[in-house]
């Protein structure tokens, strides 16, 4: 492999596993809370174990996301060198903003929020998780937005052999960075509310605390059910706008190889690249693709054979991940919606298929959201910057195949150690359950001051 | 005031401030293992920089994303010619974050000691890597129209090395004095008394290093030219024998200070040395970074500079009030709240 290709899979290896830690900081967060928040208003001793227990999942969660996060600043002036010179004065300005207005706010509280329970008053206290709640959210937007440009460029002039940046408000007012905004937000809350779910039907499934345990179900049923809804419908207009923007993405994420009016959209399609067309193409709905994509069953749709093959994305990964989401973003509002009634009965803990149901959909968010990534990303082939840097221009040339098969081979054995680490410090905790004594938050003496 | 005048300022605050503040984690990620004499001391140093060091590290991401915005074709050319250094301080820093978040987590001892070892391994390296990488920046990089022509080795030449052994003692002390200022009983006087041991290593290493820079570097040249400037180094060396007279009178905090004001001036006197290059070119002077020709549109600056201006104050604002909230001597009473300090 090439520098080129060796720094994509890079790229891959290192954001892909960013996102494993991202979402559930982005959801849990807000679930956590608003534990607090109750236990504040109510003086409840649940909430507050509520709090303490999905605090210390929240914790090592976050732990990875920071420390992976770390690579991923830098790695655009290691790797993309080239990019980062050419699109740098637009694209540099949202990541600093980032780092100066969320990733400080952010880390900041977090300490207050660990090491401050018997330091500050319990209003502070469960303010300072909110401001780490808010701050992740804020980081999400500002990175989502550079995203965002790179998808759909905007507010720029090519000037100096670069893109300069000509109207900060485009920048920031672009409507691809705000859907992606709030479509991974919303994975995030999807994530964070199965991950709940998942965790509080092993324990009822086991008979254990299970008032504990209903109620942070019950909680994250609703927040799951109304993200479910939420990320289906921003979805459908995130789709909308790929069409209109990346006529290329929207193409192969559909399979769609010649242009076509009124366009209908195939339950079933068999991609066939090799000899551009799909093999198999069934169950057409009339003239449903044309709606979704332009709101309009009379529309045109573009075929990828308008394109030259040069400028066309792979296919059958963008095609296969954009289904898995889908059937994916369907099954979870199903399954968030049985969750929200049969959580509001008493009788949870005798639901016992649907709690094992529940248990192994754990993992299914996070598919979900690694599959998103590759539609959007590999989708965007072979541009880097749609439509204004290819990605094969875009990488560092001062760098040798060594180096990145050293990093390469670094980084996967470091990530894999960590997953290892996270996944043992996880189930570990998840396993144990909530402390039942609250002495971590009894007032010490306070002899010595500085 | 030009704007790239403006940003070149900031870069250097960011830094500055950076190793003024994971300069102590750093050092007392060093003497971690070292100073303390069981379990429970181990927990007091790690709890002093528990709440903190996160927050500390930022200052380095948004000095990196600082140079992205601001000097994009620096962050590029910075980051990909010195790429091996970096991705090693990278990795350090990654083990170092988790060695501290998952420590008090593992039950077993063999693993606790593992993660020791990345406490100090994610202190030293960074502390000396970023030490090598001045250095160099220092000494300017042999960089021309066809691009870099260094390795890591070369980046291993005496005076990178020297620069790095500076680091490395600038933040053995000022996390030394950290300890002295944070804790209580014999760990205190112990990393008291290591403090002024090392701050003497530390004054030698100072003194050749500024000497070394006259020969190895074009440093001096700005202040010869403006004998004004002069203040800073003169500060840095002022405030680098306060720390020992206050070390001395059992004075730590102050100490403390005047060992944060140490390594601001220090970082300064080098990077007032560079202007009005950000990177320097040791073969051909028409090749070097300069913070007019590798610097943003001045649209982008003037809007990066609004964002500074309103939000780095509040920044500081908070970051300081939660140093007050945590002023206090950690000691065993609080490992002891905080069974797990999760
Ligand atoms: C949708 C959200 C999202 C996305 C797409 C990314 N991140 Fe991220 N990042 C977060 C959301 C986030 C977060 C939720 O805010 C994290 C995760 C855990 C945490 O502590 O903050 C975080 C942490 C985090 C940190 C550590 C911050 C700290 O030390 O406190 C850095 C430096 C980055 N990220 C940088 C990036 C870059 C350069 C990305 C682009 C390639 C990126 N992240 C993608
Ligand atoms: C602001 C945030 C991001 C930026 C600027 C960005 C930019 C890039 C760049 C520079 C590449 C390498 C060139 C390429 O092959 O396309 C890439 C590829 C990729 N990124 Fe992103 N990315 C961002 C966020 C993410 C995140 C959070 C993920 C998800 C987990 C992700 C998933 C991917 C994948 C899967 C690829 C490989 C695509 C391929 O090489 O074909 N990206 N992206
Ligand atoms: C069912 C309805 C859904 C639709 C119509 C939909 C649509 C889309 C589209 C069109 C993209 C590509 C955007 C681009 O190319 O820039 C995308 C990306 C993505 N999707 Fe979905 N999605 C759905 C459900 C989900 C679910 C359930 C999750 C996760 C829980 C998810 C997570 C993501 C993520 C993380 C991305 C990448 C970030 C982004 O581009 O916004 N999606 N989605």
């Amino acid at each position: 492999m090439d520098v080129l290709a060796l720094s994509r899979l890079q790229f891959a290896v290192t954001s892909m596993f960013h996102f494993i830690f991202v979402p559930l900081t982005l959801g849990l967060s807000i679930l956590v809370a608003y534990m607090e928040t109750r236990y504040v208003r109510t003086g409840d001793e649940t909430y507050l174990r509520m709090t303490k227990f999905w605090g210390k999942l929240f914790l090592i969660n976050f732990a990875l996301g920071i420390v992976t996060g770390i690579t991923m600043e830098f790695q655009f002036g290691m790797n993309w060198a080239e990019y980062s010179k050419y699109v740098g004065d637009i694209f540099g300005a949202p990541l600093a903003i980032e780092a100066t207005v969320a990733f400080f706010l952010e880390s900041t509280f977090i300490g207050l929020w660990v090491f401050g329970w018997n330091k500050i008053s319990k209003r502070t206290h469960a303010l300072s998780i909110w401001l780490v709640a808010i701050a992740t959210n804020l980081s999400a937007l500002w990175i989502l937005l550079a995203n965002g440009w790179m998808q759909h460029p905007v507010g720029y002039t090519l000037r100096n052999n670069r893109a300069e940046m000509t109207d900060f408000g485009a920048v920031v007012t672009n409507t691809y960075g705000w859907l992606k905004f709030f479509h991974t937000l919303l994975s995030g809350y999807v994530i964070a509310a199965f991950f709940v779910m998942g965790i509080s039907a092993y324990h009822l499934l086991k008979k254990n605390d299970l008032t504990f345990f209903k109620r942070s179900f019950k909680a994250a049923a609703t927040f799951g059910l109304l993200s479910s809804l939420l990320i289906f419908l921003v979805g459908d207009f995130h789709a909308a706008e790929v069409a209109k923007t990346q006529p290329t993405k929207f193409a192969a994420m559909e399979s769609v190889w010649n242009t076509k009016r009124g366009a209908a959209y195939n339950l079933i399609v068999i991609p066939d690249p090799a000899n551009e067309r799909n093999s198999v193409e069934a169950i057409g709905i009339p003239k449903l693709m044309s709606f979704l994509a332009f709101g309009d069953g009379q529309a045109t749709v573009k075929g990828l054979k308008e394109y030259p093959a040069g400028e066309r994305p792979p296919v059958m990964a963008t095609f296969v991940s954009f289904r898995i989401m889908i059937v994916f973003g369907l099954l979870f509002v199903l399954l968030t919606l049985i969750a929200f009634f049969v959580s509001r009965g008493d009788r949870l803990d005798s639901r016992t298929t649907f709690l094992r149901i529940m248990f192994y959909a754990l993992p299914l968010p996070y598919l979900a959201a690694q599959f998103g990534w590759i539609v959007a990303e590999v989708g965007r082939q072979p541009w880097i910057v749609y439509g204004v840097l290819k990605t094969s221009d875009a990488v560092s040339r001062a760098v040798s195949q060594t180096q990145v098969w050293a990093s390469l081979i670094g980084f996967t054995l470091l990530y894999g150690f960590l997953a290892i680490v996270d996944i043992y410090l996880l189930t570990r905790t998840a396993k144990k359950g909530p402390d039942s004594d609250l002495s971590t938050i009894v007032k010490t003496p306070r002899t010595q001051e500085v | 005031m030009a704007f790239q005048i403006i940003w070149f300022i900031l870069w250097g605050v960011l830094w500055a401030v950076y190793f003024m503040l994971d300069g102590f984690d750093f050092g007392a990620g060093m003497l971690y293992n070292f100073i303390s004499k069981d379990e429970t001391e181990k927990r007091i140093i790690t709890r002093t920089i528990g709440p903190v060091w996160n927050g500390n590290e930022v200052w380095l991401l948004t000095a990196g994303g600082a140079t992205f915005a601001a000097f994009p074709t620096t962050y590029a050319l910075m980051f990909s010619y010195l790429y091996s250094a970096l991705l090693l301080v990278l990795f350090s820093l990654i083990i170092r974050g988790v060695s501290l978040e998952f420590r008090e987590k593992s039950a077993s001892p063999s693993w606790k000691k593992g993660w020791d070892l990345g406490i100090f391994l994610g202190s030293f390296l960074p502390a000396l890597l970023f030490g090598v990488a001045f250095g160099n920046i220092f000494r300017g990089l042999p960089m021309d129209a066809d691009g870099y022509h260094g390795s890591l080795i070369s980046l291993l030449n005496p005076y990178g090395l020297l620069t790095g052994a500076l680091f490395v003692l600038l933040f053995l002390v000022h996390g030394a004095i950290w300890l002295a200022v944070k804790t209580s009983n014999e760990l205190a006087e112990k990393a008291g008394v290591l403090a002024r041991k090392l701050w003497v290593v530390l004054l030698v290493v100072a003194v050749s290093f500024l000497a070394y820079t006259y020969f190895a570097t074009n440093l001096y040249a700005n202040y010869f030219s403006n004998l004004v400037l002069l203040i800073v180094p003169v500060i840095a060396v002022l405030s680098l024998l306060a720390i020992r007279l206050f070390a001395g009178r059992g004075q730590y905090l102050a100490s403390f200070f005047a060992s944060c004001l140490t390594i601001l001036m220090v970082t300064f006197t080098g990077v007032i040395g560079l202007y009005p290059n950000l990177i320097p070119s040791s073969m051909d002077p028409n090749h070097s970074l300069t913070i007019f020709n590798s610097s943003s549109s001045v649209y982008t600056l003037k809007i990066m500079t609004v964002v500074a201006l309103l939000f780095v104050p509040i920044v500081i604002a908070y970051q300081i009030w939660t140093y007050r909230i945590f002023r206090q001597k950690t000691t065993s009473l609080d490992i002891a709240a905080e069974k797990e300090s999760y």
